[in-house]
């Protein structure tokens, strides 16, 4: 993915990685750490928390914790790239489209994913993605990653909602 | 002239001449014509099988806000009279807190006139103290006794000057009436709402200190000393009232005192959440003074309980606790509260309920009424004290719905109420119609 | 998980510890929201907020108000001084008219103590307390609180002492709940006339001096003395109130460990606190000022999807999955 993402990027420079509060922040400094291996360059990270920008609030509920948005400095003319775990609905890279854009300009925003499950309800796509899973609504995708989870491993639960 | 009534088997209690026993009642031209077992029936004597109630002299209430003339879509004497006589009261005491005030003798003679018109309870006027209620120029009370006022206060507000309560207690030796005394320190209780104690800090509520009534208290016995005269204490609310109280009565001064259903049953816990029905003046006080209360009724400390019976408009309590009005209805919850939790409680037994709920409180204010002795007037109430009913203010007689009670479970009500041998009420009769 | 706050914040005196740290906890990404370039996010897009201010304050409308625009919600600002008769009148007339235009929350200040109880009891509307009469304010103590920690790291053992009218103080009480669920000692100093009945059975510890209570404390919160209560005889003056009890440079230095002042404002300089303090090393007032705005977006976030059922539904399946 890593690689992946320098193709796409043609390089390190101006490229920033955005993870999406949790699993996507973990996943970005993974990357990064990869791409530093592959090219000597530590390219800036950043973390977002979506959740102000959700749009079922009123659904839901709140979400008691929110996470620590902290982006390094200002994007404009900058070449963002979303990182999370799981692409879905794509609900929540909506929401985070719509967040960056209340941080400055970037020239370009690409999405990496390490699982596409289908399921879109927007018309959104990512730019690189590590593993594409056929699911149902009725699945659960769950991404367990070694800094929050202790181990790194991919489950699909079929059938887990009701 | 109407045909004579036997109240058949029914519990006599007589606190006037030590009587309890299942008896019949013969009543006969509006008065008490017999009182013994197995009275046998008169020809053309009514029967009314009273078995299972408790006949009593009827209750005598020597404290309430009638609100006519001024605040007629409050309450008005004939519904005032007629939530007493539901009550189970056959006489009441009206404040002369009225707007106008009942400073004068017309004053005074219209509401004998409109009471007597109503035709259920008795309604005796008491007027004011001064002209106004303004505490500065004694009020007529020649005038006003010679229409039919029964004593004389300026309830609603203390007597604040110490001068013109002397002087209003040796006027009113010459009238041999009490002088009634709502006991209050203005300016220790100004801007207050509640008891002042742990729940007005936590609520954030202007406290009246207990000391704001005990130094009046303390002034009224002193002045009682003073004059010779008869001070009537209302609604006393504080253990140390109590204690001044004791004191008084030791050394035989002509002192009496009155006490409130709701003062010897609620504290100022009642105030949570802002309750305005809890809203009243004298507060609820602590646990403490409820005992305190209690015990000097027993002990005859305090001689008589008095309902206060304040009706306000439905949305004047709809505010704002500070802007919300004082007082409560009390006149069809009195007797109720009282026998549950009194009686049921194990403070007193009930001839001593009925002692200082209709005996005692006829004599200190010189009515006709609080003993079953032949000869006397037919003010009879049956009071049925075995089943319980839950207080539903939308039934009340009263025109005002305020009370801190709705809700709750109570035993003990008026089953029927004679006034000069004419029934008032017939909870029977209301039931079914 | 979800401890939800419950349809209405009107004291402190009925949250948990936990919805109280939760509240805090929730502050803490919102303060960032406020140094971003476009302070703004859209949670509370949508949503209607009346912020009916029955009383003069210009700091905590102004406040809320940051905190409802930087979480996008549509805001109407009321003043409504009415007299003291038709106070009470005006109030339920208010409310019914509110739950007429169909307005999501609101953040009332009035003159008289339980006024927001009464209000929430009567419209199905969130209502945020923002100061009922001497009762509770709840947002300056939760951002009183907010400070501590940012400032200690803790709350819990810290020794917070309350200096001035008591009687009369709002903050006092809703600060008095919070640090004492919180864990902290509590203690409130100020001339006797200006203390409450029954105080010390809330958890507190009366402290006669202001000397005391500087010796004692690792947080001062200072209290604003109203002019209006040496008029009703309270205290003699405003200058023996300074030199009695007023948080001087002189006194301070005489603390035996490091002191934070805090005040919840607006200050009376040079009565209840020495300028030189206000300004000094010790003051966080203004971190005070700038948390309150983030503390106030965390309580209006919690109650907007607040419906306990929706907060218990978020609570169920849906929860676990991603995205």
């Amino acid at each position: 993915m890593a690689v992946a993402v320098i193709e796409l990027a043609h390089g390190t420079d101006d490229l920033v990685l955005i993870g999406i509060q949790r699993r996507g922040v973990e996943l970005a400094e993974r990357i990064a750490k990869l791409i530093e291996q592959q090219e000597g360059v530590l390219v800036p990270r950043g973390a977002l928390d979506i959740t102000l920008y959700r749009d079922d609030l009123q659904t839901v509920g709140p979400k008691p914790v929110i996470g620590e948005t902290r982006l390094p400095g200002d994007l404009t003319g900058k070449h963002a790239v979303i990182v999370d775990d799981v692409l879905y609905t794509g609900r929540t890279v909506r929401a985070a489209l719509d967040e960056l854009a209340d941080f400055g300009r970037p020239k370009r925003i690409s999405l990496c994913v390490l699982v596409d499950r289908g399921g879109r309800e927007l018309p959104i796509q990512a730019d690189v993605v590590g593993k594409v899973v056929k699911t149902g609504p009725g699945d659960v995708v769950e991404v367990q990653v070694a800094e929050l989870d202790g181990r790194d491993q991919v489950d699909v639960v079929r059938g887990a909602r009701q | 002239m109407a045909a004579p009534l036997l109240l058949q088997g029914g519990r006599v209690v007589d606190p006037s001449r030590d009587l309890d026993e299942t008896a019949d009642v013969l009543i006969q031209d509006g008065r008490i014509a017999a009182v013994g077992p197995g009275l046998g029936a008169p020809a053309g004597a009514t029967v009314r099988d009273v078995r299972g109630t408790v006949v009593a002299p009827g209750l005598v209430d020597v404290h309430v806000h009638l609100r006519e003339p001024g605040n007629e879509d409050e309450e008005t004497i004939a519904t005032g009279a007629r939530a007493a006589a539901a009550g189970g009261f056959t006489a009441v005491c009206a404040m002369p807190n009225t707007d106008p005030v009942t400073d004068n003798q017309a004053a005074v003679g219209f509401i004998v006139r409109q009471s007597l018109r109503a035709g259920f309870a008795r309604v005796y006027p008491i007027g004011a103290i001064s002209v106004g209620q303004r505490g500065q120029q004694l009020a007529e009370f020649g005038e006003m006794v010679g229409a039919g006022a029964v004593a004389v206060s300026d309830d609603g507000k203390p007597v604040v000057s110490s001068h013109l309560m002397r002087t209003a207690l040796e006027y009113a030796r010459t009238f041999d009436i009490p002088v009634a005394d709502h006991c209050e320190e203005p300016s220790l209780s100004a801007g207050g709402v509640m008891h002042e104690g742990l729940v007005a800090t936590r609520l954030g509520l202007k406290g009246i200190p207990a000391a704001a009534e005990e130094i009046m208290v303390a002034r009224d016995i002193l002045l009682a000393e003073l004059t010779g005269g008869r001070v009537h204490l209302c609604h006393l609310s504080t253990r140390g009232s109590v204690e001044l109280m004791r004191r008084a009565k030791e050394r035989g001064l002509r002192v009496t005192a009155e006490v409130t259903p709701h003062h010897l049953s609620l504290t100022e816990t009642a105030c949570e959440r802002y309750d305005t029905h809890a809203k009243m003046n004298p507060p609820l006080r602590e646990a403490a003074d409820v005992a305190a209360l209690r015990q000097a009724l027993q002990d005859g400390v305090i001689d008589c309980v008095a309902s206060d019976h304040a009706p306000h408009a439905y949305d004047e309590k709809e505010a704002a606790f500070d802007d919300a009005p004082f007082g409560i209805v009390g006149l069809e919850t009195a007797f109720g509260v009282a026998y549950t939790e009194l009686v049921q409680g194990g403070a007193l037994t009930l001839p001593q309920l009925i002692l200082r709920m209709s005996t005692v409180p006829a004599q200190v204010f010189g009515l006709a009424g609080g003993t079953l002795r032949p000869g006397a007037p037919a003010d009879v109430v049956a009071l049925d004290v075995t089943a319980g009913w839950s207080v539903d203010a939308a039934r009340f007689h009263s025109k005002s719905r305020n009370t801190p009670f709705a809700g709750r479970s109570l035993t003990g009500r008026a089953a029927l109420t004679l006034v000069a041998g004419k029934i008032v009420h017939d909870a029977r009769a209301a039931a079914e119609g | 998980m979800t401890a939800a706050l419950g349809k209405d914040l009107i004291g402190l005196e009925r949250l948990s510890p936990d919805q109280i740290r939760l509240i805090l906890d929730t502050a803490e990404p919102f303060k960032e929201v406020s140094e971003r370039p476009i302070k703004k996010v859209p949670a509370l897009r949508g949503k209607t907020i009346v912020n009916l201010f029955f009383e003069a304050s210009t700091r905590t409308r102004i406040s809320f108000e940051f905190a409802e625009k930087r979480l996008s919600a549509d805001t109407v600002n009321v003043a409504a001084t009415g007299s003291a008769v038709q106070k009470g009148e005006t109030l339920v007339d208010t409310a019914k008219n509110l739950e007429a235009m169909r307005i999501d929350m609101v953040v009332i200040r009035h003159a008289s103590s339980g006024a927001a109880q009464f209000l929430g009891d009567r419209i199905r509307s969130n209502v945020v307390n923002a100061g009922d009469g001497k009762h509770e304010h709840p947002t300056q103590a939760l951002l009183d609180l907010l400070t501590i920690r940012d400032k200690l790291g803790r709350i819990e053992g810290v020794k917070v002492c309350l200096v001035g009218d008591i009687l009369h103080s709002r903050v006092a009480r809703s600060n008095i709940w919070g640090l004492t669920k919180l864990g902290a000692q509590v203690a409130v100093c100020g001339p006797h006339s200006l203390m409450p009945r029954g105080i010390e059975e809330l958890g507190v510890t009366v402290l006669r001096r202001v000397e005391e209570a500087i010796e004692w404390a690792d947080v001062l919160n200072v209290l604003r003395l109203q002019l209006e209560r040496m008029e009703a005889g309270f205290i003699p003056s405003l200058r023996e109130y300074y030199r009695v009890f007023g948080v001087t440079v002189e006194r301070l230095a005489k603390a035996p460990r490091a002191l934070t002042v805090m005040h919840p404002g607006p200050m009376n300089r040079g009565v209840e606190i020495d300028s030189r303090v206000a300004d000094g090393p010790h003051s966080v007032i203004l971190d005070q000022v700038t948390n309150g705005v983030a503390v106030r977006m965390a309580v209006l976030y919690l109650l907007a999807g607040g419906k306990p059922e929706l907060a218990d539904a978020a609570k169920g399946p849906a929860a676990g999955g991603t995205d």
